[in-house]
């Protein structure tokens, strides 16, 4: 009996670590997203490299086959390093889309350019799970017209999969009548974007109306590799308050020997720790438990926001006024860590999930 | 992630669950609690028949009346799982067994072990533990209740608190200041004390359940053997310190939480209020499902933590903060269950309209894994100190007038 990390899947995350701690320190985070790069190639060839971006994909479609754990490590790995890279998007959602909802003739054709990054893929979910803008996507005769928000993604991606009631669209972003419109957020470590379809060729991945379990296994993906960036991110932030309360002094004495400080800190841990138990096991879970499946993404995922919530919050604090500056660059990861929690459903809206997925609340959210 | 245990232990699964489902006694509503009364002659039974099939008294040594297996964790586990599971009867539960017999093992005398051992794990012997005192809680360390040899005797002096059990037990391992001039962690002695002995006068104490699980000990020049002594003079600190280390153990299970959600969570589908179920209120249903991750959570954690050990892996601060994770869990699950329950919740005593299960008395309950074998205070110490190397609190001792300039400002 193993509980926790394979060999393999540790060394994974060591390797990718190594790589981002020796190429990517805050100073380089603030060269990209302060010219508003999100997309980095140096970074999407590393990543191409060590296999980050087939692990979802099967091995005869050109990736490594691996399972959620694995791209948990790679996402966990991000987040701590607030890495400005569409890997959620490109290389967790869009394959799975493709893999549960695409015909054979387009496993063989897209997933290949997904596994080496040749070609990026964007995707939006969000007017499927809380639609708040009334979007919609009119698909008639190869034609999409509407808009979709929330593109995940969106700088880099050559290709789009859109998500409706029920269906999953890919649509070529250089095609006539597609407009990507940047959305920005307070997290300027990624992008995302509103796409604006005008009579734009699409093609339904599988048959129209027929990706409703699709979508739902692509939404669990990333609602625990949301919680895996969080964890990623949140433990950052701990270890550099840890780090600060150990070296700083006031009143002739680390902060860090004052029980004001040592006991919020050892609050947020004891928080924190069976956090990244539950998000293991709901890994594990969508690959080996089904029947779990959505209940305990939905549930790590809402689970991770509310202690990294905390921790975000103490962390911050106890940073005293250099907490709330630009320049200690602590704020890279709140925003991080503040946007994974809404995206894809905040935590009411992901628990209203687990508990539909259990027989505890009706499906449709009705007003009272 | 591999989470079977293996062919081996299917079949040890399948030879306890054939236990419980032959020969298992079912548990009675409510029928062992710490500290309420002495085993009853049928515990004593099947406390007999459980050691010899293996299921109670597991790892001690047969020559001392255990079954002799090697420690398995994940054997211990199947068997706790397994009467869960089927509703059996679990053995005797007391401070004797859960912690004098393992501190007796590795640092008793062979006599001791001999004498005391098969009479505890049986039933025939009841211990209590004379730990804690009116002013030495947190800091037991400082401890003041003295003995000073008389002849062949320790006579003791002072008062203890918290012995649960104290009313009907038969001995006492007891905490006893012996050495005045060493320091305060060096003066202690563990000993073994007669509960027969006349000047024990035993009050119970009432808490704020209305029930008295707890008591204080008054001791007024009590004899205890010079040789009913575990470990030398001077070294009971650190004896203590062995036996602490199995009632967190005690404590802390991290899965236990499980079955306090599922118990909401039934209570939620019947109870309703003007005719809505309160699962059908999102306003309660969701602070339900709060608490359900965070039982999830520790019920994988408890996974991983049983994972490090099986493997062999090192655990660091993920295993100190079991106890504090779970006792703070359990007060918000009951806290929830009294709030769904709103003015009904306040039901008790047995009063008209009072459910069945006694949320309430659960809630209230709560504390005793909050406060006892350590406070969640002293838990967050031992998780920032030892868990994240943080600096301790200078200890800094004032005299008087110290305190007085302090008090002035």
């Amino acid at each position: 009996m193993r509980f926790g990390l394979s060999e393999d899947q540790k060394m994974l995350g060591d390797m990718l670590n190594k790589y981002l701690e020796s190429n990517l320190d805050l100073e380089g985070v603030r060269e990209l997203t302060g010219n508003d790069v999100h997309h980095s190639p140096a970074i999407w060839n590393a990543l191409a490299e060590q296999g980050a971006l087939g692990i979802l994909v099967p091995e005869e479609f050109g990736g490594s086959g691996l399972g959620m754990l694995h791209a948990e490590v790679v996402s966990e790995t991000l987040g701590r390093h607030i890495v400005p890279a569409s890997y959620l998007g490109h290389a967790v959602l869009a394959p799975l889309a493709i893999q549960h909802a695409g015909s054979e003739q387009q496993k063989e054709k897209l997933l290949p350019e997904i596994a080496s990054g040749e070609v990026i893929y964007g995707i939006a979910l969000t007017d499927v799970v809380m639609n708040r803008e009334n979007t919609q996507l009119s698909i008639s005769g190869g034609k999409v017209t509407g808009d979709s928000t929330f593109l995940i993604g969106g700088q880099a991606a050559e290709k789009l999969i859109l998500a409706t009631a029920g269906t999953l669209i890919l649509v070529e972003k250089s095609a006539p009548g597609v407009t990507v419109e940047t959305l920005t957020t307070v997290d300027k470590t990624r992008d995302f974007a509103v796409v604006r379809l005008k009579d734009a060729p699409c093609e339904i991945l599988g048959k129209e109306g027929g990706a409703t379990d699709a979508i739902e296994t692509v939404m669990n993906a990333g609602r625990i590799n949301l919680a895996a960036d969080t964890l990623g991110a949140a433990q950052a932030m701990f270890n550099q308050a840890v780090e600060y309360a150990r070296v700083r002094e006031q009143f002739d004495r680390p902060i860090g020997s004052f029980q004001s400080i040592k006991h919020i800190l050892a609050e947020l841990i004891t928080e924190l720790e069976p956090s990244r138990s539950l998000i293991w096991y709901a890994a594990h879970a969508f690959d080996e438990v089904p029947e779990e499946a959505t209940a305990m993404a939905c549930h790590a995922k809402a689970h991770v926001s509310e202690v990294a919530k905390n921790i975000t919050r103490a962390t911050t604090e106890m940073h005293g006024g250099m907490g709330f500056t630009d320049l200690l660059g602590l704020h890279f990861w709140f925003k991080r860590i503040e946007v994974n929690r809404q995206l894809l459903g905040g935590p009411e809206i992901t628990r209203h999930h687990a508990a539909v997925a259990q027989g505890w609340a009706p499906e449709k959210i009705t007003a009272a | 992630m591999e989470l079977e245990f293996g062919p081996e232990y299917d079949e040890f699964r399948a030879e306890v669950r054939n236990f419980c489902n032959t020969l298992g006694k079912k548990t009675q509503h409510g029928s062992i609690r710490l500290g309420e009364y002495r085993p009853t002659q049928e515990m004593v039974e099947w406390q007999a028949t459980l050691i010899e099939h293996g299921y109670a008294a597991r790892t001690i040594p047969k020559e001392y009346g255990g079954f002799g297996a090697k420690p398995d964790i994940v054997k211990s586990l199947i068997i706790s799982e397994e009467f869960v599971r089927s509703g059996t009867r679990g053995g005797i539960q007391n401070q004797g067994i859960s912690m004098l017999v393992p501190t007796l093992l590795e640092v008793g005398t062979e006599e001791q072990k001999k004498k005391y051992i098969r009479a505890t794990i049986y039933g025939d012997i009841v211990w209590c533990q004379g730990y804690s005192e009116p002013g030495s809680g947190s800091d037991l360390a400082s401890l003041k209740t003295k003995g000073v040899v008389d002849g062949d005797n320790f006579v003791v002096n002072g008062q203890k608190v918290w012995t649960s059990s104290a009313q009907f037990s038969d001995m006492c391992f007891i905490l006893v200041r012996t050495e005045p001039d060493a320091a305060k962690h060096h003066g202690i002695s563990y000993l073994l004390m007669d509960m027969e002995d006349p000047g024990i006068e035993i009050r119970p104490l009432v808490t704020m359940t209305g029930e008295a699980f707890f008591n204080e000990m008054f001791l007024n020049d009590v004899k205890i053997p010079v040789d009913s002594i575990v470990g030398k003079r001077g070294e009971g600190w650190r004896i203590a310190n062995v036996t602490l280390k199995y009632e967190r153990g005690m404590i802390a299970n991290p899965g236990a939480s499980a079955s306090g959600i599922r118990g909401v969570a039934d209570m939620m589908h019947e109870e309703t209020l003007s005719g809505v179920r309160a699962i059908d209120l999102p306003v309660y249903r969701d602070r339900l499902l709060k608490l359900q991750a965070r039982s999830l959570a520790n019920k994988y954690h408890g996974l991983r933590l049983l994972s490090n050990d099986i493997n062999k892996e090192s655990t660091g601060v993920e295993g100190l903060i079991v106890k504090l994770s779970a006792t703070y869990l359990s007060y918000d699950i009951y806290s929830l269950a009294v709030d769904v329950m709103g003015e009904f919740g306040t039901l008790y005593d047995g009063s008209v309209y009072q459910r069945k299960k006694d949320w309430m008395r659960q809630y209230i309950s709560s504390f005793m894994g909050i406060i006892g074998g350590g406070t969640a205070q002293i838990q967050k110490n031992v998780i920032s100190e030892r868990g994240l190397g943080l600096p301790r609190e200078p200890l800094v001792k004032l005299d008087k007038s110290g305190w007085e300039l302090l008090r002035k400002k």
